[in-house]
């Protein structure tokens, strides 16, 4: 029983990566205007939105069993509490630092209309580096696995799939940008 | 007498265009991409349109306020 | 730039006062007689009495602005940084009468406990010299300093004022917040234009009936009349006797710029009117008959394109745009025409502040009084001008 709910919980671990994979590539392009016709920006939003909440509860499945199970030792304050477990306490550890960060980007979107807007897009910026930690708990994670070929593989995938969409990103321009940069620099306060 | 207003901060607007596209009825865009609002209170019918319009606006700049 | 002085004049002085010559001829300041808490309702209420409204072009009762600052630590913002290049009121009464000013500054610090003043001008302003000297005769209860404003068209706006002395950064900001709620660095703040500061002190001294009965207004009168400058006039004189009192046309008037850049073309038949009936910054820039309207506003326009803050989409890409069609008009673009007349109503009010606006009254004013100018430029490629000329 205890095996059973740790493959579980490495499977939804898996799928949450590829979900939140898609959601940081969609979050990208949607920063950098992305649009074809029959896809819209609004469709990127609306999707990259959706495709979060349901990442979500893969998240919470993958979270849920890692600690039900009892193969591993692992308590409710190792998930948000980085570096504390008695069970690989690093890579762990990470995972809570994604979890973490994950909060603050939720709780703020869920609340992102009753916030300042620059407060929103400071947290939200973090997406950027809670991905990278959470990929990177997973390798530290599969480091024993028999799979680990499979999963470096997928991982690999996601590396790409992200670091287009961020190049694309960059690469893009908007009249609004180029406007901007000519606007009056700011002077130093007397 | 309640009702809902649509307001754009004209700074803060970044020209994504996302609210023409959630609230075509009230929200049109000019030529250079940046929303025209329709002049008046939001219809009843549309306050939940609007407020997902307001909520998709990547820049924040589309907000919708309740007047009295 | 010479100024016109006439026998009436209360505001402006032939030459420059010192602080005695300025005691003699307007008596002390009666910043005592409006002290403490009922002193400063009555100051409000004087103030009010005598219907005094603000002189940087905006018009809003100085009283109700007065009544707004409420708090602790407030400050008060005297603007002379007249960015407008058709105005020189401003920068002319802090040369000639910096006292008048400047005890407006202190009856106004009083009016809302304020605890320090700040008087802005550009940079490279010419009146920073006797504002300085001036400040260095008095002894003022609340602290005045100088502060020099970057030299762009907008950063003289209010809100754009306030967030250069807080953050450094001379952009509007917009309505909200209010500068009497929140201003300078976070506090309290009173944004008033040098000349309704000058008003101030002329309200407390003669009080409101007075005042009112011998009311003046500055009026910068530019072009082609005899003695551009500074005037000084009874209020609501019609804009034809402001050009008698400048020397008079020196050639045949063909149409009056009332407002600055971001004012309103009258044709010279409409000039009976008086100078408050119309928007904006007391100004009248004549246009002779010799002269193309049209190609006038074309320069402009593309001015007040290069003034934008680029905040602004609608501003930001509409202001050059127009400026463009104006160009081409002038080219005989025939659509030219069309595309203003979808563009100019598109632009205005879509900005954070007036800029815009007033960019699309002043193009929309010249495509009215000009009409002709503009037909002849497209349908017969021809500027009016040369025809006017030789006749």
């Amino acid at each position: 029983m205890g095996s059973a709910l740790w493959y579980f919980s490495r499977a939804t671990g898996l799928v949450s990566l590829v979900l939140f994979t898609a959601v940081v590539v969609l979050g990208a392009l949607g920063a950098g205007r992305f649009e074809r016709r029959g896809w819209s920006r609004l469709t990127t939003a609306t999707l990259h939105r959706n495709l979060a909440l349901t990442s979500l509860v893969f998240l919470a499945a993958h979270i849920t069993s890692a600690v039900l199970d009892s193969y591993v030792q692992l308590r409710w304050v190792d998930v948000l509490i980085p570096f504390v477990s008695a069970y690989h306490a690093f890579w762990v550890g990470l995972g809570a630092v994604a979890i973490d960060l994950l909060l603050a980007i939720v709780v703020t979107s869920l609340l992102r209309t009753r916030i300042p807007a620059r407060a929103w897009r400071a947290v939200h910026w973090l997406a950027y580096l809670c991905w990278p930690v959470a990929l990177v708990h997973g390798i530290g994670m599969a480091e024993a696995d028999a799979n680990r070929g499979w999963i470096f593989t997928l991982d690999l995938l996601c590396v790409i799939a992200v670091a287009v969409a961020v190049v694309t990103r960059v690469m893009s321009t908007h009249p609004d940008t180029e406007a901007r940069k000519l606007s009056t620099p700011k002077e130093a306060t007397r | 007498m309640t009702g809902h207003r649509l307001t754009v901060d004209p700074i803060g607007c970044r020209a994504h265009g996302l609210c023409a596209e959630a609230l075509p009825e009230a929200i049109g865009l000019d030529e250079w991409g940046y929303p025209v609002l329709a002049n008046g209170p939001v219809p009843p019918g549309l306050v939940a349109e609007a407020r997902r319009a307001a909520a998709a606006c990547p820049a924040l700049a589309l907000r919708l306020r309740k007047v009295h | 730039m010479t100024t016109v002085f006439t026998p009436m004049a209360r505001t402006l002085p032939s030459h420059r006062l010192d602080l005695a010559t300025h005691e003699r001829t307007h008596g002390i300041s009666p910043l005592a007689a409006f002290s403490g808490a009922e002193g400063r309702r009555r100051f409000v209420a004087e103030v009010g009495a005598a219907d005094l409204r603000g002189r940087g072009g905006a018009g809003f009762p100085t009283a109700r602005k007065l009544a707004a600052v409420q708090g602790r630590r407030a400050v008060v913002v005297a603007n002379g940084c007249e960015g407008d290049p058709l105005s020189h009121k401003d920068n002319t009464l802090l040369t000639l009468a910096p006292h008048l000013v400047l005890d407006g500054v202190q009856l106004a610090a009083q009016a809302v406990a304020a605890t320090e003043a700040v008087l802005c001008v550009h940079r490279g302003s010419t009146a920073i010299a006797s504002v300085l000297a001036a400040l260095a005769e008095r002894r003022d209860p609340v602290p005045v300093r100088v502060a020099e404003i970057p030299p762009r068209y907008v950063a003289s706006e209010e809100s754009a004022l306030v967030n250069y002395l807080t953050t450094g950064d001379a952009r509007p900001t917009g309505k909200e917040p209010r500068p009497a709620e929140r201003g300078v660095g976070g506090r309290p703040t009173l944004v008033d234009n040098v000349d309704t500061l000058a008003q101030l002190a002329l309200v407390a001294r003669a009080g409101a009936d007075a005042y009112r009965r011998s009311r003046t207004d500055l009026v910068t009168v530019s072009g082609a009349v005899r003695s551009p400058g500074v005037v000084e006039v009874q209020a609501g004189l019609p804009i034809a006797d402001l050009l008698v009192r400048a020397g008079g046309a020196a050639e045949p008037v063909q149409a009056v710029l009332v407002g600055g850049y971001g004012g309103t073309w009258l044709p010279w038949a409409a000039t009976g009117t008086h100078l408050g009936a119309v928007p904006g910054i007391a100004s009248v820039h004549v246009l002779p008959v010799s002269a193309c309207g049209l190609d006038f506003t074309t320069k402009m326009l593309a001015q007040l394109a290069g003034e934008s803050a680029r905040q602004c989409g609608p501003c930001m890409f509409g202001l050059p745009a127009i400026a463009g069609d104006f160009a081409a008009l002038l080219q005989g673009d025939a659509d030219a025409v069309a595309r203003l007349d979808r563009r100019l109503p598109l632009v205005t009010g879509r900005g954070t502040c007036a800029h815009p606006d007033g960019a699309v009254r002043l193009g929309a004013a010249a495509l009215a009084v000009f009409r002709d100018d503009v037909t002849s430029h497209i349908r017969h490629r021809r500027c009016l001008t040369r025809a006017r000329r030789a006749a």
